[in-house]
């Protein structure tokens, strides 16, 4: 009998989803904290919604460096433009089913004019965008478009330095 | 000092490249083109009767932040083409990269919306390369001034596509009032967050 349970019991828990993950709201201030990040380590900020399709391409990519890389001094943070109200329809359950456990962060700030040249005042609006930098080292490099894994491994080897 | 000469030469070449492929912004002499609608009927901007201008819509069929916008373009067309603005969007996304972005699927897509604009299809993509977009939705004023077609107004319909009763900037409408007018724009220029264009594979 008590093994039954404890098959049910793991059978349950085994089975069970995935922790909610817990997902930090930013507005400007939250985006200036991290763009202004002091430490001495490669920061990888990703800008990327569930409705942007080369976005959820690479997404994986950002996923897998971001473990690769864990404790390494590089820093990955992914910050989601998903509409607020399709938090709990469109991207939990994304970051649920693609399995990702990254730092993500949700901009709640819609008013992109007010914030958007603060990350870079090159970028027109388009997603995907990633900016590296390491502000204990002045370094900073802020790409417009997507990436495939060997091109974001290799910026993240040429600004690691 | 003359390898300099060349840098500095090849330099501003690429300068002048660049700006080539840049966006429009207020000010410029914007391009007509001809484009087929979905009735199949090839559209320029100066046959369009009774227009001071145009809301030029870099638009599409698939893109989630197109569809939050979607009744909000309607309503800019409602209220400013009996004005002399009527709203001329156009699908630039290759279908071979996005097949939801197709000819036939613009047609089911006006219909079913039932969109009273001209929606167009620029197939060979070289309105949108000519007129810098790079986003749907991608949203540009132009009013019609000695013939030419000067463009007064760049950037996102307004500063918050998940609610429109939540934003507060109504940059196209208040480029259209200012227009009206005969004022200058105040705010001429944003940036309009949205899905990228899909651009042919070269």
């Amino acid at each position: 009998m008590k093994l039954f349970i404890a098959a049910i019991a793991l059978l349950i828990f085994g089975l069970a989803p995935l922790p909610a993950q817990k997902i930090e709201k930013i507005g400007i201030p939250g985006l200036e904290k991290i763009l202004a990040s002091p430490e001495d380590q490669l920061y990888v900020v990703n800008f990327w919604a569930t409705w942007c399709p080369p976005c959820v391409t690479e997404l994986p990519y950002f996923e897998k460096l971001s473990k690769e890389y864990q404790g390494k001094g590089v820093k990955f943070i992914l910050v989601s433009l998903d509409f607020p109200s399709q938090i709990d329809s469109k991207l939990i359950p994304f970051l649920k089913k693609n399995k990702i456990t990254a730092d993500v962060r949700l901009m709640t700030n819609l008013d992109y004019n007010s914030w958007i040249d603060k990350v870079d005042p090159g970028w027109q609006g388009n997603l995907p965008a990633t900016l590296f930098f390491n502000n204990a080292e002045k370094t900073k490099y802020f790409h417009p478009s997507e990436v495939d894994e060997k091109e974001l491994r290799d910026l993240i080897t040429k600004y690691k330095q | 000092m003359k390898k300099y000469l060349f840098i500095s030469v090849a330099a501003l070449m690429m300068t002048g490249l660049l700006n080539a492929q840049s966006q429009y912004k207020a000010g410029d002499i914007a391009s007509d083109f001809n484009l087929k609608n979905v009735k199949g009927e090839p559209v320029s901007l100066t046959d369009i009767k009774d227009a001071d201008g145009f809301i030029v819509a870099f638009w599409c069929n698939t893109c989630p932040v197109v569809k939050k916008y979607d009744q909000r373009l309607q309503e800019l067309h409602a209220k400013y083409a009996p004005k002399g603005y009527p709203v001329v969007a156009i699908n630039a996304n290759d279908p071979a990269v996005s097949p939801g972005d197709s000819y036939d699927r613009m047609k089911e897509t006006a219909a079913k919306l039932n969109y009273k604009f001209e929606y167009l299809f620029d197939e060979t993509q070289e309105t949108a390369r000519k007129y810098g977009a790079t986003n749907t939705p991608h949203i540009y004023i132009l009013s019609w001034k000695d013939g030419r077609l000067v463009v007064d107004y760049v950037g996102a319909i307004d500063n918050n596509a998940d609610d429109a009763t939540a934003a507060d900037k109504k940059y196209a409408e208040d480029a259209l009032n200012s227009i009206l007018k005969g004022q200058a724009v105040a705010v001429a220029g944003t940036k309009a967050v949205g899905c990228s264009i899909k651009w042919k594979k070269s």
